[in-house]
């Protein structure tokens, strides 16, 4: 009967804490928005208007989109919000409408995208290459190979001495990882028999980067991006080198699409146009074109135009010349 | 070692040079912790001793369970929270999706269990004898509730202290709801994981050591709090 009234009490006690907490978290928000605008230096630029995209991880890594960011904030007037995520899950938060852009490097899961209505305006803006590192030492002997050829060197050579040849995948659905793939099937295998097959195949699940740190620590082969790999190396020494590359199937194209407004009414399709086409503007290109020279003495991405001059273009699977010269036609709903 | 080491000093000149990008993160990492946590307490500690002094049907099974999602994965949370407001999601009109706001949402659920379940067992810790000390010694059923609220503080103030120790060192939920937007939704575990897989190992170093520093203030702060009440 007593602890009746006690709990009562102890009810109105604790409600009166909760009164007190309510006002402090009112007196706390106060503050913190004053303080934020004397932060002067991350004030946003126009709240009202934020436009996301999510991109692969390979162009973040490097640092490209903390030149970019600023560059398209100002040209549009947008705050730019820019969300990491490798090209599998990029497009299904493009899906779902997440964000209002993808900028992802996976030709075949890009047409799916497209072809499934989600993704229109896809536009090519740049462009590099894979490349196969491995141990100095090249136990599974891969070094001047074809990619074809060394990944069925490393096959053979793993399933053999699986304790000294190894090989790291990404095994997260990237775009790395559909190139991994697609390097497999062109030299003969089926994916899954490679999956199962023994110790030698690693499957990370993560970024390039720890997937990168991982190959080193494990002395394996890995597949990577040129710029992520040249960037990781200037930062981490690696003691895993550049084996295998300059191979037509090793092409990595970037492309820019646009969420369909049809499928995801609050997609912003005119700044995801005027994104796209700034993407292909002679400004980006230009940054593209010498972005990382002064650090690696070699750009890390080429733009979609240098195609014409080294050749790049008349590789298979180089976008046709219209997939990044024609504009993004301004949307009319 | 030598890694170590560097990230130490790096930590410092971070902290001493005020580098502008560093308080912001840091900043951002302790307005969503302490703005969850507060919230949390808000909505647990009532929540916590209604469930403890009421007996009903099914109040063990209840606590067992609260208890059960100690453990939830934070991941887990987070692909909740993002199912819930993803733009095809039930509440996605609200279009908070990657927003520091959703980023509060989550770590609030994700500290629910941790702050009700600990609240229930630290008046558990005190009720009967201080109760019966209490009324032996003719208190009111006002001086008893009191004294019981004065006897748990302790237990409860470590609920607070793990809950705040939860939400700011998580990085699975902050990650998927906020999306680790530069200057916007990044707070110091997503900076950590983002400088990680850039190879960035000692600015990594830096921030974690950065973040136990948070906490070790939040914790003085927190146990003057509870020395003066």
């Amino acid at each position: 009967m007593k602890t009746g009234s006690v709990r009562k009490i102890f009810i109105v006690l604790v409600s009166l804490l909760m009164a007190l907490g309510l006002v402090s978290l009112a007196a706390g928000c106060g503050r913190q928005e004053s303080s934020a605008e004397q932060q002067g230096s991350y004030a946003l630029h126009d709240p009202e208007v934020r436009f996301k995209i999510a991109t692969t991880t390979s162009l973040y890594d490097t640092g490209l989109w903390y030149i970019l960011e600023p560059l398209f904030e100002k040209y549009a007037n947008v705050e730019m919000d820019i969300i990491y995520a490798g090209t599998g899950i990029a497009l299904e938060y493009g899906r779902r409408g997440d964000v209002d852009a993808v900028i992802v490097h996976d030709k075949a899961a890009e047409d799916k995208f497209i072809d499934e209505g989600y993704g229109i305006n896809r536009r090519n803006f740049g462009y590099n290459f894979f490349l196969i590192a491995g141990p100095e030492s090249d136990p599974a002997g891969i070094k001047g190979s074809t990619a074809a050829d060394a990944f069925k060197k490393i096959f053979e050579a793993g399933m053999k001495d699986p304790g000294s040849v190894k090989f790291v995948s990404r095994g997260d659905n990237s775009g790395t990882h559909s190139k991994e793939k697609l390097i497999w099937k062109s030299a003969g295998f089926n994916y899954e028999d490679i999956q199962g097959s023994g110790d030698w195949y690693v499957e990370a699940g993560k970024g390039m980067g720890p997937t990168l740190l991982m190959a080193n620590e494990m002395g394996a082969y890995v597949l990577a991006d040129i710029s992520t790999f040249l960037s990781y190396n200037l930062k981490n020494p690696l003691n895993i080198t550049t084996l295998v590359e300059q191979d037509a199937i090793f092409l990595n194209v970037y492309a820019a699409i646009a969420i369909n407004p049809e499928k995801n009414s609050g997609a912003k399709i005119d700044i995801a146009n005027k994104f796209i086409n700034w993407l292909m503007s002679e400004e980006v290109q230009s940054v593209l074109a010498t972005y990382g020279e002064a650090e690696y003495g070699r750009s890390l991405f080429n733009p979609i135009a240098r195609g014409q001059e080294d050749g790049s273009a008349n590789l298979p699977g180089f976008p046709p010349v219209e997939a990044y010269t024609v504009p993004v036609p301004e949307y009319t709903r | 070692m030598e890694e170590i080491w560097n990230g130490l000093v790096k930590a410092l000149q971070l902290i001493f040079t005020f580098d502008p990008e560093v308080m912001q993160v840091a900043w951002l990492s302790i307005r969503v912790a302490v703005t969850s946590v507060l919230i949390a307490s808000i909505i647990c500690l009532p929540l916590g001793s209604l469930i403890h002094f009421n007996n009903f049907r099914g109040k063990r099974v209840l606590i067992s369970i609260i208890q059960t999602f100690y453990s939830v994965p934070t991941v887990t949370v987070g692909l909740f929270v993002f199912i819930l407001f993803s733009n095809k999601g039930p509440l996605g009109g609200l279009d908070i999706l990657f927003t520091p706001t959703v980023m509060v949402i989550g770590q609030v659920i994700l500290v629910l269990p941790i702050l009700t379940g600990l609240t229930i067992t630290g008046l558990n810790g005190v009720d009967k004898t201080i109760t019966d000390t209490a009324r032996s010694l003719g208190a009111s059923n006002w001086q008893t509730a009191t004294a019981i609220i004065r006897e748990a503080r302790f237990a409860v103030t470590a609920a607070v202290i793990l809950a705040f120790g939860r939400a700011i060192s998580e990085v699975g939920l902050a990650l998927m709801v906020g999306g680790n937007i530069r200057g916007f939704t990044r707070v110091l575990t997503t900076a950590i994981s983002l400088e990680t897989s850039k190879g960035d190992i000692e600015l990594s170093l830096a921030l974690g050591i950065i973040l136990i520093f948070i906490a070790l203030v939040v914790n003085i702060v927190m146990n003057r709090i509870q020395q003066r009440q």
